[in-house]
C-alpha cells in the first residue's frame, strides 16, 4: 500500500520536475501518469519491472482506491465559492447562464465530433462500429 | 485543559482537525445519499458538501484559508489520482488504441468550443473582461485552469470556482442529455464528459460506466493539455 502510493508520488514526482526543469506548459501530473502507463506497459515486457508495488496489483488496487473518491477531492476548491459571494452576487446569473450553455453546447459538440469521425472510420473498414 | 466550551472552539476551528474531519463527514453523508438515491444525477456528492461546508463556514465565521489549512490534504490528492489514471488506461488500452483518430478529433473540437462558447457568452452577457478571461479555462481541471488564469493576469481564484461550477452542471447534466440525444457509445460519452467537466465529470463517467470513465480520464488529462496552449490563442484573437 505504502509502496504502491510511493510509486504513485515519484511518477508525479518526477513529472513536475520535467515539467519545470524544461519550463513546458504540460501540468506535471499528466506526465505522472505518462510515466506510470510507460512503467506498467514496462512490467508485461520485461520482469526486471515485476517487483514491488508492479507486482500483485499494488499500484493497481491503491489508484483504483484515489479514483474511487475522485470527487470528494473537489470539495475543497469548491468551498472557495465562499470567497467569491460578492463577485457572485453582482454577476451571478451571468457566469452560471454562460457557464450552463457552454458546458451543453462542448458536450453535445464532442460527442458529435467523436461518433463522427468514428463512423467515418467505420465506412472505411477500418474499426468496427461502434 | 480548559473547561470553557467557547475556548475549545476556539482552539478547534484553527485547527486542521476539525476541517479536515468536516470535510470528510459531510463528503461521506452526500455519498451515502447519492448511493441512497442510485447515483441521481441531481444529488451529485460534490455540489452537496460544497454548500452544506461553505454555510457552515459562514455561519461560524471561519474564513477559507482557516478551512483550507486542514482540507489541503484532500485538495493535494488531485496529483496523485490524476496519476492513477494511468491504471484504467493501462487496463483498457486496446480499446483506446482503437478509438485514438475519434478522440483527437473530438479533443481539438471541443476544446476550442468550450473555450469561444464561454467568452462569447459572457461578452454578450456584458461581463467585465477579467471576468470573461477567468472564465475562458473553466473547462479543465482546477490547477491547470488557475495556472492558465495567473499567466493571463485574469483571477485564479474566480477561475476555480467556475471550474467547480462547470464540472458540477457537466456531471448532473450529461446522463439525461446524453440518454435524451440516444448517445449509446459508452467511450464518446464519457470522453465528452471529461473534456466539459474535467474531473467531476470522469467521477460521475467511473459512477454510470468503467468504459466511459476510462475515455473521461484521457479526455480530461489531453483537454488539460491542449487548453493550456489554445486559451492565450483565443484571448488574443477574441478582443
Amino acid at each position: 500500500m505504502i509502496a504502491s502510493l510511493s510509486l504513485i508520488l515519484i511518477c508525479q514526482l518526477i513529472g513536475e520536475v520535467i515539467v519545470h526543469g524544461l519550463g513546458v506548459a504540460v501540468p506535471g501530473p499528466v506526465v505522472g501518469l505518462v510515466l506510470l502507463l510507460v512503467l506498467l506497459l514496462l512490467r508485461d515486457r520485461f520482469s526486471v519491472f515485476s517487483r514491488g508495488p508492479l507486482r500483485d496489483e499494488g499500484v493497481e488496487r491503491a489508484s483504483r482506491g484515489l479514483l474511487a473518491n475522485l470527487s470528494l477531492m473537489f470539495v475543497p476548491a469548491g468551498v472557495g465559492v465562499v470567497q467569491k459571494l460578492d463577485l457572485l452576487a453582482e454577476h451571478g446569473i451571468a457566469i452560471m447562464t454562460a457557464l450552463a450553455i457552454s458546458v451543453v453546447v462542448t458536450l453535445l459538440v464532442t460527442v458529435a465530433a467523436f461518433l463522427i469521425t468514428s463512423r467515418l472510420m467505420a465506412g472505411f473498414g477500418r474499426e468496427d462500429a461502434p | 485543559m480548559s473547561s470553557d466550551p467557547f475556548s475549545l472552539w476556539v482552539y478547534l476551528s484553527r485547527s486542521p482537525l476539525l476541517w479536515l474531519t468536516v470535510t470528510l463527514l459531510v463528503y461521506a453523508i452526500a455519498d451515502a445519499v447519492s448511493l441512497k438515491t442510485q447515483r441521481h444525477p441531481l444529488a451529485n456528492p460534490v455540489l452537496h458538501s460544497i454548500w452544506v461546508v461553505a454555510l457552515f463556514l459562514l455561519l461560524t465565521g471561519t474564513s477559507y484559508s482557516t478551512y483550507f489549512a486542514g482540507a489541503q490534504f484532500v485538495h493535494f490528492l488531485l496529483g496523485p489520482a490524476t496519476v492513477a489514471l494511468a491504471v484504467p488506461l493501462y487496463e483498457n488500452r486496446k480499446r483506446v488504441a482503437a478509438s485514438i483518430l475519434p478522440m483527437l478529433v473530438a479533443l481539438v473540437v471541443g476544446s476550442i468550443t468550450a473555450i469561444v462558447s464561454v467568452m462569447v457568452l459572457a461578452r454578450m452577457f456584458g461581463l467585465p473582461r477579467p471576468v470573461i478571461l477567468s472564465l475562458a479555462p473553466k473547462s479543465v481541471t482546477a490547477g491547470v485552469a488557475m495556472g492558465i488564469s495567473e499567466s493571463l493576469g485574469a483571477d485564479p481564484s474566480l477561475t476555480a470556482v467556475s471550474v467547480i461550477l462547470t464540472g458540477i452542471m457537466g456531471a448532473i447534466v450529461v446522463t439525461p442529455l446524453m440518454n435524451r440525444a440516444g448517445i449509446t457509445d459508452f467511450r464518446a460519452r464519457g470522453f465528452a464528459a471529461g473534456l466539459a467537466a474535467h474531473g467531476i465529470g470522469t467521477a460521475r463517467a467511473f459512477q454510470v460506466d468503467e468504459i466511459a470513465g476510462v475515455f473521461s480520464g484521457i479526455a480530461m488529462s489531453l483537454n488539460a493539455l491542449v487548453t493550456s496552449l489554445l486559451v492565450p490563442l483565443a484571448v488574443t484573437l477574441l478582443r
